[in-house]
């Protein structure tokens, strides 16, 4: 059980378009919604679920507006809070952007995917390719006849139709493997995981299936080709697209599925294997009160020297008082960016094993603030391709269709950063 | 071209407007009026008077329009049923449409039109459809089965419509089969007594084969069976693990929840069951790189899987590192893990983060950060000092909240850790000034006083009475010049023990105090077993049992984690029908010994023995048994007690002038001339070692359920809510802030208080019928409805019994004087909406009457003859 009715607010809390899916909750009880979140928020209770008597508001903000839910069950609040993500996902596939204009100008089709998406409160079809198919932007004449028929979402696969065709049959396979990393201000690292997901573009014909063999460590030492000269890598946690049987790689690790036509994330994995911080970053934010603030930032290129890490952006923190700024750096460029307070230092390309500097100067005002000011860790981004942290390899793709056509898979692996934070002292 | 030019013409005149647009010939421009109609619905204006006009829209061609058209008879059919009537043809006729999604799309608004009349033509359709050979049409019709049941229960059970869906279960697309188990659930969640939902082994099988397809609503359902022994549990498990690879949160939760609740089952030390153990951790670390909100909802799980079996992440402490982006609520939840996940082995870690995070500027994180360094000092012993040097390094800081804080954290280190740590008063002295919250400065007096007492026997007799005479004058303070009942309360408790036996006093204030535990901050133990039981519901993410807050969730058995019975056989059960062991005796659950201790804590737990009862589940806690009790009964037994109402003989039983006392401010705003049941002890003293509870109902205007209660030596410090009207037999968890008589802090518990529970609380206001409305319902109702009751001994005359009855919201329709005899027409409502009808005979002279009741639902009738008995002979 789920949710009793699914509104769409604006940052006033007015209701732009709602629909009433169980019937047992007052619609007009979202009027409650908004002063609570402001009394909430006042409160420094603010939690993304409020209750107003007997009715409960699960909520999310999205850009400017709010999706709520509300219920007076004991509703299954992760399964709504994840329907309200898919809900804004399809949404935004749908109109490129989610926001009050955009459902003002497709109404229609707003309540149509509602319709779509929940019926009495349980999700149904939450996958925009398929509601794509029979929801359309364009008003359709009805053809009489069974024809006219959503042949997805009557298929026991339904996440593929049948009767695709390609002239050249292809799989892109992207790994890509984000960074997160914690580390205080003394320099030592608390957290450092790494998360990867492995994504697909799929241009075959038929109902292929797949199968996709990775230098998983379990999966070697159950084949026995541990201990050979091939590097395996522990997956700690994979989680993977409802078309993957998941019975079958909990028995023997097999990664084989039906996928579906076109973009799609097929799997993710986690490692908590503490690896060397990819970009190191030293720095000294010194601040002499009243008159300026200085800051030295060290980054260092601790990956392979044959990798380049491109795009590279380091922001450093600054008081939000703080004015006229100098900056010197040994490459790349520095600038002062006011409405988020912080420095970025960019760098378009940061060779592994190098060391860059820069150093900003800022002017403080004679009359300090009053109010305390938190203190924002460095955050850096970056992109480093043809590499994994991990190690992972993508070992084989196998598509086989039974009208036996040869595919071709092409793999591409790539290193980012995730949450990457580094806090000042 | 967008759509948003139909927001821009809602000007007065529109309806004419749009009505005549509505009726035009062409099928182009009623098209568009059909999109303004629907666009003025959207901006929340009434448009119900063009229904007429849309429903002639009906019949066509267009599945946009079509839409449109069902989406505004979902609006406004359940207003103008009459209306609704109309559109029953096309219904039943587009629920035959060759194309699908307008059989679907029939289907799914006619479950929605909310009327009762519809409802009897959607059942011949819907039977069709669920027969369907499209799985589209299908799923929306096994949907559609809740939605049916929702309005017309019986028609949905006589017509073996459950039947058809356990056949969908088995169905070949994993959307049906979702859609059929989530239907199921929800039917069997809203008739929580009928065994509707009947997980034999044979529909367990078929749940566990349509395992991958309907996830989350399966899993569910799956967690409400018992298993017969471990092998099942095993096998389920088994089935279950590798959905914890699914990329959904919230299928992952239902895993989670499965496993938690089986893992019981399965003999410890197993092999397999540590493995399980080993699984379930990757995945909750996962959940941590969700959306916000999703994390929310996950550590609140996390949370409760914790405080349930802590060794599960007990190596993950790292990914609860608070981040600077976290929203605020994120962060106080990973304190809060943070805290239950401290051990010996990680504790300087965890102290290094707690410090850096009290030189943030959040306010509220900052005191929450302060508060766990006070909790790693008393959870880990060993580190107690490292913990008491980082609180006085935060004093350091002079931040004023922060000072306050761990003023307020010292004094429960105290508690924990007399004699220890005493050095340390000099430096809270220094701060003294700066502390001006109540909590603070209430810690202060406490750490200080207590100091005092320490060295209380060693002082002599006169310092000893100027501290009493000291405490007397407080008292006078307190009772005479405050304004606050609570104060006077316990003000007028203390002067009554020391006017009583100063010896006694004595003793109780130099009692020994019950050291405080980490403990404390838990979920009482069959609270948590039971919120462990809804994962990923709001009940875990309120940490409130779902009762608590749920409407109309009476009757709805409470669940709890199964208990391992090793291999023997002991049949299949629902977990459900397991619960209601104690219903039958009210008592108090009591959590955990020191809890309860605690919650008594301070001055009044003497040392004195009391019998063992070893039929209830307490630790060492010796309250009031001998002590109070005794005392207050030897002084204060006020005659006037009636001794009925102690059914227990023992001398603790005892309802004590401080009771009387207490019920004084307690029985406020009570409905003036309503019939209170006298209070009766649901907890004789005897068997709860001295903590006795006796207390009645009442109902009061708008309120619904007001419990009065009084504990010997307790006082609530707040008065005791229960928002939800209760039903007999129903029990409720009731979450009490109570306080001590000697304590100077509060202490929360939840009190289980399971009571049988008088009908006639039940009736609500507002409960008078129209008199067309009372004649026709009671042509309606048949005969053999009708039950007939002697009220005897009634010496009241007719105008008298209605009054009577009018307090207790039984209201006189009419009075009819035939052959001498009075006959009053009489109707109520039950909480839980039920009429009924009565009809009372009164002949003057006789003191006998006649009731005639009429009711759709004649098994509550009998309730309501002893209601009406009582309220006319009290």
């Amino acid at each position: 059980m789920s949710a009793s009715a699914v509104f769409i607010l604006d940052v006033k809390g007015k209701p732009l378009i709602s629909r009433n899916y169980k019937g047992d909750v007052a619609m007009s009880k979202i009027e409650h919604f908004m002063p609570l979140l402001v009394q909430r928020e006042e409160e420094g209770t603010l939690a993304p679920l409020l209750s107003h008597g007997q009715v409960h508001f699960l909520w999310i903000k999205h850009s400017n507006l709010y999706l709520v839910a509300t219920t007076s069950k004991n509703a299954n609040a992760s399964l709504v809070y994840s329907f309200l993500y898919k809900t804004i996902e399809v949404f935004c596939e749908y109109f490129k952007e989610l926001e009050e204009e955009s459902i003002r100008d497709n109404f229609v089709i707003v309540y149509e995917l509602l319709d779509e998406l929940m019926d009495f409160g349980f999700p149904q079809t939450t996958d925009s390719k398929i509601l794509q198919e029979y929801i359309t932007q364009q008003s359709n004449k009805l053809e009489t006849g069974k024809s006219r028929v959503p042949p997805t979402v009557t298929n026991a696969v339904s996440w593929r139709s049948e009767g695709i065709k390609y002239k050249k049959n292809e799989v892109f396979i992207d790994v890509i493997e984000s960074v997160n990393l914690l580390v205080n201000a003394n320099g030592s690292v608390l957290l450092s995981e790494i998360v990867g997901t492995i994504k697909l573009k799929v241009f075959l014909s038929g109902m292929p299936e797949l199968r996709l063999g990775l230098n998983d460590r379990v999966l070697f030492e159950l084949t026995g080709l541990s201990g050979s000269k091939n590097k395996s890598v522990e997956l700690e946690d994979v989680k993977f697209h409802q078309c993957v049987r998941l019975s079958r790689f909990d028995n023997d690790r097999t990664i084989s599925f039906i996928p579906p036509d076109g973009d799609f994330e097929l799997m993710s994995y986690r490692l908590s294997t503490q690896v060397k911080p990819l970009i190191w970053i030293e720095s000294v934010i010194e601040k002499f009160s009243h008159s300026r603030v200085e800051i030295m930032v060290k980054a260092k290129g601790q990956f392979k020297k044959q990798s380049v890490a491109n795009g590279v952006e380091i922001s450093v923190p600054v008081p939000s008082d703080a004015d006229s700024p100098r900056f010197k750096t040994s490459v790349g460029s520095a600038k002062y960016v006011p409405e988020r307070n912080v420095v970025i230092w960019s760098i378009k390309s940061f060779p592994g094993g190098k060391e860059y500097l820069m150093r900003a100067h800022f002017g403080l005002p004679s009359v300090e603030k009053e109010e305390v000011e938190g203190r924002p860790p460095i955050g850096v981004k970056f992109e480093i391709p043809y590499f994994t942290v991990s190690g992972i390899q993508v070992r084989y793709m196998k598509i086989i269709e039974k009208s036996g056509y040869q595919a071709l898979p092409w793999v591409r692996y790539i290193t980012q950063s995730g949450d990457y934070q580094l806090r000042t002292s | 071209m967008t759509d948003s030019k139909y927001f821009t013409t809602n000007k007065k005149a529109e309806i004419f407007e749009l009505k005549a647009e509505l009726n035009n010939e062409k099928k182009e421009k009623r098209k568009e009026a059909v999109k303004k109609v629907i666009a003025v619905i959207t901006v929340g204006k009434d448009v119900s008077s063009v229904f007429p006009d849309i429903v002639n829209c009906m019949q066509t061609d267009n599945l946009k329009l079509k839409k449109l058209v069902y989406l505004y008879l979902m609006n406004y059919a359940k207003s103008q049923p009459d209306m609704a009537i109309i559109a029953v043809n096309s219904f039943v006729k587009d629920c035959e449409d060759p194309n699908l999604l307008i059989q679907a799309l029939a289907v799914r608004t006619m479950g929605c039109i909310w009327v009762d009349k519809i409802t009897e033509y959607l059942s011949e359709p819907l039977l069709k459809c669920l027969e369907d050979e499209h799985p589209y049409v299908r799923k929306t019709a096994a949907v559609c089965v809740a939605k049916l049941h929702d309005i017309n229960a019986q028609m949905v059970e006589d017509q073996g419509f459950l039947d058809y869906l356990w056949g969908l279960i088995a169905d070949s697309n994993p959307m049906v089969v979702a859609n059929a188990v989530a239907a199921l659930s929800e039917i069997s969640e809203s008739h929580p007594n009928s065994n509707l939902l009947n997980l034999n082994t044979q529909n367990i099988n078929k749940l566990r084969t349509a395992l991958n397809k309907g996830q989350i609503f399966m899993l569910d359902c799956l967690s409400n069976y018992n298993p017969k022994n471990d092998r099942k549990a095993q096998s389920i498990c088994e089935r279950v693990t590798p959905q914890l690879s699914h990329a959904n949160s919230a299928v992952v939760l239902s895993v989670v929840k499965v496993l938690m609740k089986f893992l019981e089952l399965l003999p410890k030390d197993s092999d397999y069951y540590n493995m399980l153990l080993k699984k379930l951790a990757p995945p909750l670390v996962t959940l941590m790189s969700g959306e916000s909100e999703v994390q929310y909802a996950s550590l609140r799980n996390i949370n409760l899987i914790v405080q349930k079996r802590p060794e599960i992440l007990k190596q993950e402490i790292k990914v609860f590192f608070v981040k600077y982006n976290d929203p605020i609520y994120v962060k106080l939840e990973k304190l809060d893990i943070r805290i239950h996940l401290a051990s010996q082995a990680n504790i300087a870690q965890v102290l290094a983060e707690l410090k850096e995070y009290a030189t943030e500027v959040n306010v509220d994180f900052v005191r929450k950060a302060v508060w766990a360094t006070g909790r790693c000092a008393i959870k880990v012993e060993q580190s107690a000092e490292h913990c008491v040097s980082t609180l006085l390094d935060l004093i350091k800081t002079k931040v004023n909240y922060v000072v306050q804080e761990v003023i307020a954290v010292i004094r429960d280190i105290f508690r924990k850790y007399s004699n220890k740590y005493e050095s340390i008063i000099a430096t809270l002295c220094e701060n003294l000034d700066s502390l001006d919250e109540p909590d603070a400065r209430s810690a202060m007096i406490w750490i200080l006083l207590e100091s005092f007492l320490e060295g209380f026997h060693d002082e002599n007799t006169q310092e000893q009475l100027t501290l009493l005479t000291l405490v007397q004058q407080m008292l006078t303070l307190a009772t005479q010049d405050s304004d606050n009942p609570d104060l006077r309360e316990r003000g007028y408790t203390y002067w009554a023990l020391l006017s009583a036996d100063p010896v006694t006093a004595k003793e109780v204030v130099l009692s020994e105090k019950p050291l405080i535990s980490q403990e404390t901050e838990l979920i009482e133990p069959t609270a948590l077993e039971e919120l462990i039981c809804h994962i990923g519901s709001l009940a875990s993410v309120y940490h409130k049992p779902s009762n608590a807050f749920v409407e109309g969730s009476h009757g709805i058995h409470r669940k709890h984690l199964p208990i391992h019975h090793g291999s023997t056989d002991a049949g299949d059960s629902p977990v459900g029908t397991t619960t209601a062991t104690n219903l039958e005796q009210p008592q108090v659950i009591p959590s955990q010994g020191d809890l309860l201790g605690s919650l008594l804590n301070l001055d009044l737990s003497l040392p004195i023995n009391v019998p063992q009862v070893s039929s209830m589940q307490m630790g060492a806690v010796d309250l009031l048994g001998g002590g109070l009790d005794s005392l207050v009964g030897q002084s204060f037994i006020p005659s006037s007690v009636p001794a009925t109402f102690a059914p227990s003989p023992t001398p603790a039983v005892v309802r004590s002038g401080l009771n009387d006392l207490f019920e004084l401010s307690t029985g406020i705003g009570m409905a003036p001339g309503g019939y209170v049941a006298p209070k009766a002890v649901w907890l004789p003293a005897v068997k709860a070692k001295g903590l006795e509870i006796s207390g009645t109902f009442t109902h009061r205007q708008g309120v619904g359920w007001i419990l009065e209660s009084s504990l010997t030596g307790v006082i609530p410090s707040t008065p005791l809510a229960i928002h939800t009207p209760l039903m007999p037999n129903q029990s409720i968890d009731v979450s009490l802030s109570l306080n001590t008589l000697g304590g100077c802090e509060k202490q929360y518990r939840c009190l289980l208080l399971q009571l049988p529970q008088p009908t006639q609380c039940a009736f609500v206001e507002g409960g008078k019928m129209e008199h067309q409305v009372f004649l026709a319902t009671w042509k309606n109702i048949p005969n053999e409805n009708e039950l007939q009751f002697q009220i005897k001994e009634c010496h009241l005359n007719a105008d008298t019994v209605s009054s009577e009855l009018q307090n207790n919201n039984v209201y006189t329709i009419a009075k009819r004087n035939v052959e001498g005899r009075d006959i009053l027409y009489q109707s109520l409502k039950l909480t839980n909406g039920i009429w009924i009808l009565a009809e009372l005979r009164v002949q003057p002279g006789n003191p006998n009457y006649t009731l005639s009741r009429k009711c759709r639902a004649p098994e509550v009738s009998q309730y309501i003859y002893q209601v009406h008995n009582s309220i006319l002979k009290n």
